[in-house]
């Protein structure tokens, strides 16, 4: 027994120092004043007052986290929506195409979406650029807002809105003081979500920015086909400081809005 | 019947949206994938296709596919196993979680340096007398990466699955007289095969199609689907053999979605979080 747990502490450890160490490694070498990802020379922060200085890369920084942001809530309010819209469908099997048609974007692979986003803004005359990366990233996030709150209108009691309408409530205060409260989690995550995904998506945006417009995967990309340069490495340490602090203050919020009865099963 | 008008009204936007994102792209894909580069009506994608340069690379991308996703669920196995035995796994499984959230160019990045003429790597091949080794810009880092970046993804929802296992069942197995084969073969990889398949599900799919990958570890070495339809659409500028590949990767998708198919919700295909 013991000795399985050695070696299981082992290749747990292996794992994690696996996963771990290019981004360490990204970090450490942010820190290098010599050129390059190799030859440690001297500490310093040159690289990351670089990227302060940098004006279009800070431009770019904000594109990123605005798109990020707005995309996000647009994509919340039109998939909560739409969830409260799936949960009240009588019709079963048009309730089961919705749902289909909603996972599509979902599994699609991103070059596909990318292309074919393309295609649609050529064919209905959207200027590539800001407008074309927002709406394709509150595209690509509405499913995942939808998939996150769904679950929570499911578990949601009918008989709570008809006390609510038996008691003389509007529809709007049934929706904003019964339906939304209840459902709350669901929506931070789905938010939290669509955040992120719109963080994270490279391929899509790629295919559907232009030419004056960048996020800053694009950027990243771009900048990293012309060879190694220590502005990314800075720039990552930066992203996983930012990661870091989202991923604790979820995980804090969303365990104090978890209800006890739900940590019943979890050992 | 109030509440119907409501229902329609809460819906129009997100039917506007299944509309606009979700059948009309992929028609237009369908629909483009007829007409040839001087925007004439034909076949000649298609027939395209099924020349030996396209099988090839369909076969090619499969394979690597194929490669990656063996070797991801080879790891992630036993890691999402090990997890569900520590104390706490769920705070274990949240710092696998992190590095997926790290952009994935970030990640890719890294390896540039890491095996590079210069990096560690060629450093530590230095010691055991092996002289330095060209690894950027070959097959075996394209799978190496790949396989780095789809972990996760692969051991959240076999993590998933093996935690929903009665531990009793195997405590039966195994009062039972069977060895520790048999309780895995025959007890927990059948109760735990939704979660694989959904794993199989979230890498196979995205390998076929990864282009940033390729393109900036293998060089141009590798060349996938996703490669192939990213160059017919953004270097050629032939929207219509890249929509005809793009038709294909989409059956391909609906063949493994089919293949691992599966009426378990739990097991979410979604890498990120739950």
């Amino acid at each position: 027994m013991e000795k399985t747990s050695k070696s299981a502490k082992f290749y747990l450890a292996l794992v994690f120092i696996v996963l771990y160490t290019p981004i360490l490694y990204l970090i450490f070498y942010s820190f290098n004043s010599g050129g390059g990802m190799n030859n440690f020379e001297s500490f310093t922060w040159e690289h990351y007052a670089a990227v302060f200085s940098d004006t279009r890369l800070i431009m770019i920084l904000l594109n990123t986290v605005i798109v990020a942001l707005l995309s996000a809530l647009i994509a919340t309010i039109i998939g909560v929506f739409g969830s409260i819209g799936i949960v009240f469908m009588r019709n079963k099997s048009l309730r089961r195409s919705i749902l289909s048609l909603n996972n599509v974007l979902i599994v699609s692979p991103d070059v596909v979406i990318g292309a074919s986003f393309l295609i649609l803004f050529t064919a209905i005359g959207v200027k590539l650029g800001f407008a074309s990366v927002l709406i394709s990233h509150i595209a690509f996030s509405i499913p995942i807002v939808v998939l996150m709150v769904l679950p929570k209108l499911q578990e949601m009691n009918s008989t709570l809105i008809d006390a609510a309408a038996d008691l003389g409530a509007s529809k709007r205060d049934i929706l904003t003081r019964v339906i939304i409260p209840f459902v709350k989690p669901g929506i931070f995550a789905g938010f939290f979500m669509a955040l992120t995904y719109s963080l994270d998506d490279f391929a899509v945006t790629f295919f559907v920015t232009g030419n004056g417009f960048s996020t800053l995967s694009v950027e990243i990309y771009s900048m990293a086909r012309t060879g190694i340069t220590l502005t990314i490495n800075a720039l990552s340490g930066i992203v996983f400081i930012v990661t870091l602090l989202l991923v604790v203050g979820y995980y804090f919020v969303s365990q104090r809005g978890k209800n006890p009865v739900g940590m019943g099963g979890r050992k | 019947m109030q509440t119907k008008t409501t229902k329609a009204f809460y819906l129009i936007p997100y039917y506007v949206w299944i509309v606009l994102f979700v059948v009309a792209p992929i028609a237009l894909i369908a629909y483009y994938s007829f007409f040839d580069l001087s925007g004439n009506f034909s076949l000649e994608n298609y027939q395209n296709f099924f020349t030996s340069v396209y099988l090839k690379l369909t076969l090619s991308s499969f394979w690597y596919a194929f490669l990656i996703t063996l070797f991801t669920l080879l790891i992630a196995y036993p890691t999402a196993y090990l997890l569900t035995k520590t104390r706490h796994k769920q705070l274990w499984l949240l710092l696998i979680i992190i590095p997926s959230w790290i952009n994935l160019l970030l990640k890719t990045y890294a390896f540039i340096g890491i095996f590079g003429l210069y990096g560690p790597v060629n450093a530590f091949l230095n010691v055991f007398g092996i002289g330095e080794t060209q690894i950027l810009f070959t097959d075996f880092s394209f799978v190496f990466v790949s396989v780095y970046i789809f972990i996760p993804f692969m051991i959240l929802p076999i993590f998933n699955s093996l935690d929903k296992l009665n531990p009793s069942l195997v405590d039966a197995s195994r009062d039972l007289g069977a060895s520790s084969w048999t309780t895995f073969s025959k007890v927990i990889l059948p109760l735990t095969i939704n979660g694989v398949k959904a794993g199989i599900q979230a890498v196979f799919i995205p390998s076929l199609s990864l282009f940033m990958i390729t393109r900036l570890i293998a060089g141009n070495k590798v060349i996938t689907l996703g490669t192939a339809i990213e160059q017919q659409f953004l270097v050629t500028q032939n929207w219509g053999m890249g929509s005809t590949i793009a038709v294909f990767l989409i059956i391909f998708m609906v063949i493994i979605m089919i293949i691992t198919g599966q009426r378990d919700k739990g097991a979410s295909a979604n890498g990120k979080n739950k």
